[in-house]
């Protein structure tokens, strides 16, 4: 661990103790973030043991080779954000600018591919609600599958878009040179919520997306 | 009542209310010699050593091992007995004995609809024998409520899209109060009535005295010839539809290859839901009769296939 | 006395004045203060409806409210009660003003986020205030499904979307304790040298971070259900509605350690002071609260919960045990606080006992829903928790206003809680066993002499709880001034002027003694002033 200057915020006694207090503050909250989700995937997986021809059938209706797409998309994003905060460790400005950059618009591109994705949705009268129309007669319980598909994505996409955000704001104090060799909490802090958030989406695509899917 | 004009313990009517208060009397013997022991102790110590000078230093004691399992042992054990006692008796609650007196109930807001297989209809009310156990097989229309008679110490929760049971056996006659337990909305308490526990005889004489009753087996047969499951469910199987003739109880196997059991939760699914557990063998045309057939309905026509089993035990097919 | 020389002295209350000062700051001894005011605003609104509740009930017909209206008040008691009083009062009030300083730190690793919960609590709280005023909610504190999500026509979603909110104001509070009582200890301040209150306070907030989430969702998925008609409980499209049950209690029964865990460890501070002696066992009650934490999470399977809620009364056993130990051979004092802390121990036992009825499977069938149930809950949330805060408020009232509260009058009320809560709530256990469900608006006339008996205490309870309220605010102008360690108590928190400085410790103290030395004379011995270096 590089050594730490001495300002930090008045209630810490050094730069380190500082650090340490974020560092754990950050991934009590992502342990939080696990709950949260926890409890929108356990409610999937009691619903689909339950109906699951009609989970099968439903999770046909999505998009598989956009859903590839973008979990190629995000991977990716965490290696350029991985990128970034390596930089940040050896103190290269205009590389973390760069990959950071690029993080955000990997990420928007994956979030303008869900935002298709739900649109075609909406025209297929997929959308759970009064609009609902599903043909064949597990209809009922295909709508619970996108009722989880719309409100797990849709949390999802949300979170993306808060770390589309954080991102933003570090390529500002980037650019202000707020960060060096000995101060680079806060880039990696961010680094840490969004490899969370591409995890949660690697257990999102093949629970939503490969239900039944055999190469035949 | 007791002696002060009001009740301050409920009257024992069932098989089941003396075993739950005696095991309500030991867990009350066991906190009343803990909160007596703990105020006892408190107030001993409070006395005894109450501050008598500013500078008193009392000795310290940060603790005893032996004084600390022991009372992790003991309180331990009490609560094994509990438990292992408790959960006895909630196994006779859970499980009805299989000769009980069969009676449908449908709750929905804000009355208790009952259905006696003979075919009488009561509401608010449920008229049983005395000296028999009693099952009750019940589903709500709407929201959750609950089955509860404190004179029998048993409830059960029933429930919307499945059905629950409850039993009892009464052993005296008289008038017990019926209440809602689990909150349902507006006229949750409202939602009360009785259990007119009679002596076999006069229940058998309540039991026909009801106007030109048709039984419930008798009105499921009927439903099932006026909404067509005959022309698809024929006896033995020469149908486009399985026959039904002895299903309750019967292992079933289905298109995905799983086996269940078929009891009264699987019909009514298959009748409101049918492509939920399609047999293995057959077509999945089975329409749905959802919006078609009531609770009630549902109810009379699994009393009826149950009477198929029991008439026509002797030609049912392997 | 009150000269001149002791106004002069700056601290945390006059280092600046104005209302800018007060709703921006990062103190947490004045976050502590702002969320104080709100949670007591709460307090009495959810007493109110619990009088309206206890009039209604003193006649067996419905002749003071309409059905409907009787089913707002008990819903809006539990919610307001639940979420907006007893889950923030002691970590929010208590907890934020006394863990920096008891751990020797000059604020919590988060003072801005600290605000921000504030913030987000008043957020949630206008919301739900906002659901009560356009009518109320009807469906029980529980929600339960489908009543909540199809049938019911009140406020729901608004309602839970204020709990919503407020549930993050929890998680960011647990987050910043958790991170705060890992990083910055004082030297010396190892973990078993810890005070059980903040031992108490790290169980709750590993409670606070893991089940608060999952409440969060569930209450979304129920607001989505009603807005959007998904199906995910509706048994008609094929949901469950036990999913919510299981998914509701997966949070609500660990919340309701969270309502207690904090007040126990109140209780361990005020044993200890007021017997002048370190608490019987402190391994133990440090490590059962951590066992309270994990036994309190499943809710499957009436056998495995039964066991369960059998196992989780063994350390709370074993802490009523240790207390009452720590009396032994002590000098014992009767302040207010002390008053409080014995009172918490009685009804803690009768509370927790009766807890043995519920988890009892033969038993419960019988209690289950019943008056039994809100009486056993009572002895917990009301005679134990909130004894517990007030006794908290009371003891470190002199740290917290430099002031002294009126003893005679502080202990006339505590007695007159205590008589006044026994009287509500012990006949409500003969007529859960009776068989008087709960959330009855009308009942039958057998019921009715327990009842009146149950409403008297209650406004017997009401007026023990409005004194405080009167005296406390009467001591901030005319109480005597308190000096530095008013009880003569051990604790960091006490090593520091009377009210403390902003940045709680002028000097950075250092730890040489196991809490609650009491036997120990001279407080060098117990702690050094010289500033070390953090490692």
């Amino acid at each position: 661990m590089s050594d730490f200057p001495a300002i930090h915020a008045h209630q810490f006694d050094d730069a380190a103790q500082q650090h340490e207090a974020s560092w754990l503050g950050m991934w009590v909250f992502l342990a939080t973030e696990v709950m949260f989700f926890g409890g929108m995937f356990l409610g999937y997986l009691l619903y689909r043991t339950t109906y699951p021809q009609a989970f099968a059938s439903a999770s046909n209706h999505l998009d598989l080779w956009l859903g590839t797409i973008n979990t190629a998309v995000l991977i990716c994003s965490s290696f350029t954000m991985a990128l970034a905060v390596r930089a940040a460790q050896i103190g290269q400005k205009r590389p973390i600018i760069i990959f950071l950059v690029l993080t955000i618009v990997l990420g928007a591109v994956f979030l303008g591919i869900k935002f298709t994705e739900y649109h075609v949705k909406f025209e297929e009268h997929l959308v759970p609600g009064s609009a609902f129309a599903y043909d064949g007669p597990l209809g009922s319980s295909a709508e619970i599958f996108f009722s989880f598909y719309f409100a797990m994505t849709g949390m999802h996409a949300l979170h993306m878009i808060i770390g589309l955000g954080l991102l933003t704001t570090l390529v500002v104090k980037t650019a202000r040179g707020r960060f060096s060799v000995s101060y680079n909490t806060p880039v990696e802090l961010v680094g840490l919520y969004w490899h969370f958030v591409d995890i949660v989406w690697i257990f999102l695509f093949p629970l939503l997306y490969l239900v039944g899917r055999h190469l035949r | 009542m007791s002696t002060l004009g009001f009740p301050l313990f409920p009257e024992q009517a069932s098989t089941m209310a003396p075993r739950v208060d005696q095991l309500y009397y030991f867990l009350f013997g066991v906190s009343v010699f803990f909160a007596t022991l703990i105020l006892i102790l408190i107030v001993t110590f409070a006395v005894k050593y109450r501050r008598r000078s500013d500078d008193e230093r009392p000795r310290p004691i940060s603790g005893n091992l032996g004084l600390e399992i022991l009372w992790t042992l003991v309180p331990l054990s009490l609560t094994l007995v509990m438990f292992v006692w408790g959960a006895r008796l909630y196994f006779i609650t859970f499980y009805p004995p299989s000769d009980a007196l069969e009676i449908n109930v449908v709750a929905k807001q804000w009355m208790w609809k009952a259905q006696h297989a003979e075919g009488r209809a009561e509401i608010d009310e449920l008229h049983i024998p005395t000296g028999r156990p009693v099952k009750l097989i019940m589903t709500s229309q709407d929201v959750i409520h609950d089955f509860f008679v404190p004179a029998f110490r048993v409830k059960n929760d029933v429930l919307p899209g499945r059905y629950t049971t409850l039993w009892f056996e009464a052993t005296k006659p008289g008038a017990y109060r019926l209440f809602c337990s689990q909150y349902c909305g507006t006229q949750h308490s409202g939602m009360i009535g009785y259990i007119i526990a009679l002596e076999p005889a006069e229940f058998q004489a309540w039991l026909s005295g009801g106007a030109t009753a048709v039984s419930m087996a008798t009105a499921g047969e009927n439903l099932f010839q006026k909404l067509g499951c005959v022309s698809c469910h024929a006896p033995n199987d020469t149908g486009r539809g399985p026959s039904l003739v002895g299903l309750l109880g019967k292992a079933v196997r289905l298109q995905s290859g799983a086996s269940v059991i078929a009891d009264e939760d699987y019909i009514r699914e298959s009748i409101l839901n049918p492509q939920a557990k399609i047999v293995a063998g057959y077509q999945p045309i089975m329409p749905t009769f959802k919006g078609l057939i009531s609770e009630d309905g549902i109810m009379q026509i699994i009393a009826y296939l149950k009477s198929l089993k029991r008439e026509e035990g002797a030609q049912v097919k392997k | 006395m009150n000269g001149p020389i002791e106004e002069r002295r700056q601290h945390y209350l006059n280092v600046n004045y104005g209302l800018k000062s007060w709703l921006l700051t990062t103190d947490h001894k004045r976050i502590a203060w702002l969320y104080l005011i709100v949670v007591t605003f709460f307090f009495f609104v959810g007493g109110l409806f619990a009088t309206l509740i206890r009039l209604e009930l003193l006649t067996p017909q419905g002749d003071l409210v309409q059905a409907e209206t009787y089913n707002k008040l008990f819903t809006m008691h539990g919610v307001t009660m639940i979420f907006f009083f007893l889950i923030p009062s002691i970590p929010a009030v208590l907890g934020n003003f006394l863990i920096p300083l008891m751990i020797g730190a000059r604020d919590l690793a988060f003072p801005r986020l600290n605000l921000a919960s504030w913030y987000i609590y008043i957020l949630g709280g206008l919301f739900t205030l906002a659901a009560a005023a356009a009518g109320g909610v009807d469906t029980g504190w529980t929600f339960y499904t489908p009543y909540s999500s199809i049938y019911s026509n009140t406020h729901v979603a608004l309602t839970v979307i204020g709990i919503f909110i407020t549930g993050f104001s929890s998680i960011l509070t647990g987050l910043n304790f958790i991170v705060t009582i890992h990083t910055m200890r004082a030297p010396g301040m190892t973990w078993f040298r810890l005070p059980l209150f903040v031992w108490a306070h790290y169980a709750t907030s590993i409670i606070f971070i893991l089940g608060t989430p999952v409440i969060a969702i569930t209450l979304a998925l129920v607001a989505l259900e009603r807005l959007f008609g998904l199906g995910i409980f509706n048994p008609e499209l094929g949901g469950d509605p036990l999913l919510f049950q299981h998914l509701f209690w997966f949070y609500s029964h660990p919340a309701v350690y969270i309502m207690i865990l904090p007040g126990m460890g109140v209780i361990s501070e005020l044993i200890t002071c007021f017997s002048r002696k370190r608490v019987f066992g402190y391994d133990f009650i440090a490590f059962s609260s951590l066992a309270m934490f994990v036994s309190g999470q499943s809710v499957y399977a009436s056998m495995i919960f039964s066991l369960l809620s059998m196992l989780v009364a063994i350390p709370s056993a074993i802490k009523v045990f240790n207390w009452t130990a720590t009396l032994y051979k002590g000098s014992i004092s009767f302040d207010a606080p002390m008053l409080y802390a014995l009172g918490f121990i009685g009804l803690f036992t009768i509370g927790g006992l009766t807890g043995l009825f519920l988890a009892t499977l033969g038993v419960d069938v019988h209690v289950h829903d019943t008056y039994f149930v809100i009486a056993h809950f009572h002895y917990i949330m009301v005679g134990s928790a909130v004894m517990a805060y007030l006794g908290g408020i009371h003891f470190w009232w002199p740290k917290m206003t430099g002031r002294k509260y009126p003893e005679p009058l502080a202990r006339l009320a505590a007695v007159i809680i205590f008589l006044g809560f026994n009287l509500t709530f012990f006949p409500q256990f003969v007529l859960g066993y009776l068989g008087m469900p709960r959330r009855y608006h009308v009942y039958p006339p057998e019921f009715q002499v327990l009842n009146v008996m149950s409403t008297a205490g209650a406004s017997i309870l009401a007026l023990g709880y409005v004194l405080p309220l009167a005296y406390l605010i009467w001591s901030l102008r005319y109480g005597a001034v308190a000096g530095m360690n008013a009880w003569k108590a051990r604790g960091l928190e006490w090593q520091t002027p009377s009210p403390p400085p902003t940045d709680n410790f002028d000097v950075t103290p250092v730890v040489l003694q196991e809490a609650y030395a009491y036997d120990v004379d001279e407080p060098e011995v117990i702690y050094a002033s010289e500033k070390a270096a953090h490692v």
